[in-house]
């Protein structure tokens, strides 16, 4: 399965540049644990130690939240768009 | 007809009607619940007046005393509804706006009285959440009510839109609303999921991602304080993102079935469409989902007459939710 991840602004940069990239992986964790493989110190702001999404992060296949669909169990298909959303916690006000 | 001693009495029990004919399976019934016929004009009503009345009981504002200010960042609707209740309860609001709303909320917020604060276009509703919160630490004799944090807000909903709503639709199986202080969707959600544990809670989010690249920084992504004290991530079951094109379209149909509504109606039905898709061929659903507010306040976008194309590119520059 190959998906394409559109890479969100503050994380471009540490992913090597690209808005999208393609990447292989028949879930949204294997998909992530490829994406951030070249790049282990991004990993942490995707994923949390034990291998689920951070809380921070919104992650969508095809404009669906994969937080209700399973998270990094979630299925990814042949042509799926990921897009990954970074949201920083307003919840401490 | 009834007779009423204030326009705040009118606020709530709004109508729910079937819009099935919109409904892409005999099988899954879909019904809207007409928040535009709130008196000043949206599903907000609710929350400002909860807002409001909270405030005075816990003594924080006080009926009749003079000079009391009140601030409070909106995109719109929870302004104006703000600046009507304000206007008759007798207190001077100060909305913080991002420049970029349509013109018609700008009108109808001085035409309640209220005073507008820009804050800038790009930054959207966190730019006008962030100045609202400077502001009201800079004058600390400013009641900042701050629907994102406030548990009137959902209560709200939890108290009337969701009691209503089962009401009227016993045989509920699915709630589909926007998320934009999720108080909408913790107030009704929580409550349907304690009387009905089965419904399905689904939020629908404007492309925050799109909107992103050249006009705000990802890195001010908010979660509504709301949110995380109702447990928003257990309580939603689905939450799907609409693009502007899907809005714009799902606006212009909801003219099939009679309702004129905004731009955020659109996209809420978009989202119960697909909602509805989820459902297999051989089950039955009973969808209920939310008109926020009639079509008036969204004119100047030319979302029902101008080229689609066109409207697109014009909503991705305003704030509609």
């Amino acid at each position: 399965m190959t998906a394409s991840v559109r890479i969100p602004t503050v994380l471009r940069a540490a992913l090597g540049g690209d808005a999208s990239v393609s990447v292989e992986g028949s879930t949204i964790g294997e998909v992530l644990e490829k994406l951030t493989a070249q790049h282990p110190s991004v990993k942490g702001q995707l994923l949390n130690d034990d291998g689920t999404l951070h809380r921070f992060l919104n992650v969508y296949v095809n404009d669906d939240d994969v937080r209700y669909l399973g998270g990094v169990d979630a299925p990814v298909a042949n042509g799926d768009e990921i897009t990954l959303l970074p949201a920083v916690a307003g919840g401490d006000r | 007809m009834t007779r009423y001693a204030s326009v705040l009495d009118l606020v709530g029990d709004t109508p729910i009607v079937d819009v099935s004919a919109l409904s892409p399976s005999p099988n899954v019934s879909i019904l809207a619940k007409l928040e535009g016929r709130n008196p000043a004009g949206s599903v907000k009503d609710r929350v400002a007046l909860s807002l409001v009345d909270a405030a005075e009981r816990d003594g924080i504002l006080v009926r009749g005393k003079p000079d009391q200010v009140l601030i409070e960042p909106s995109s719109g609707n929870t302004g104006i509804a703000l600046a009507m209740v304000c206007r008759l309860r007798g207190y001077h609001l100060k909305v913080v706006l991002p420049s970029n709303v349509s013109p018609e909320r700008r009108q109808l917020l001085l035409a309640w009285g209220a005073e507008i604060i820009d804050s800038p276009g790009g930054e959207g509703s966190n730019g006008a959440v962030r100045l609202a919160v400077r502001l009201s630490e800079e004058n600390p004799m400013w009641v900042f009510l701050y629907q994102y944090a406030n548990p009137a807000n959902p209560m709200a909903h939890y108290t009337t839109t969701g009691p209503e709503i089962l009401r009227d639709v016993p045989e509920i199986t699915h709630f589909v609303a926007g998320l934009g202080t999720s108080g909408t969707l913790m107030g009704v959600g929580r409550y349907l999921k304690e009387h009905r544990p089965g419904v399905q809670i689904w939020a629908v989010e404007p492309p925050s991602g799109e909107m992103v690249d050249g006009l705000r920084n990802l890195d001010d992504g908010y979660i509504p304080p709301i949110f995380i004290d109702n447990h928003g991530v257990d309580l939603l079951d689905r939450k799907v993102v609409v693009r502007p094109r899907e809005s714009i379209e799902w606006t212009r149909r909801l003219t099939e079935v009679g309702l004129f509504a905004g731009l955020s109606s659109g996209a809420i039905m978009s989202g119960a469409i697909k909602c509805a898709n989820t459902i297999s061929p051989d089950e039955f659903a009973t969808i209920v989902t939310v008109v926020c507010d009639d079509g008036w306040k969204y004119l100047s976008t030319g979302a029902w007459s101008d080229d689609i194309d066109d409207v697109v590119e014009r909503a991705k520059k305003i704030i509609y939710f």
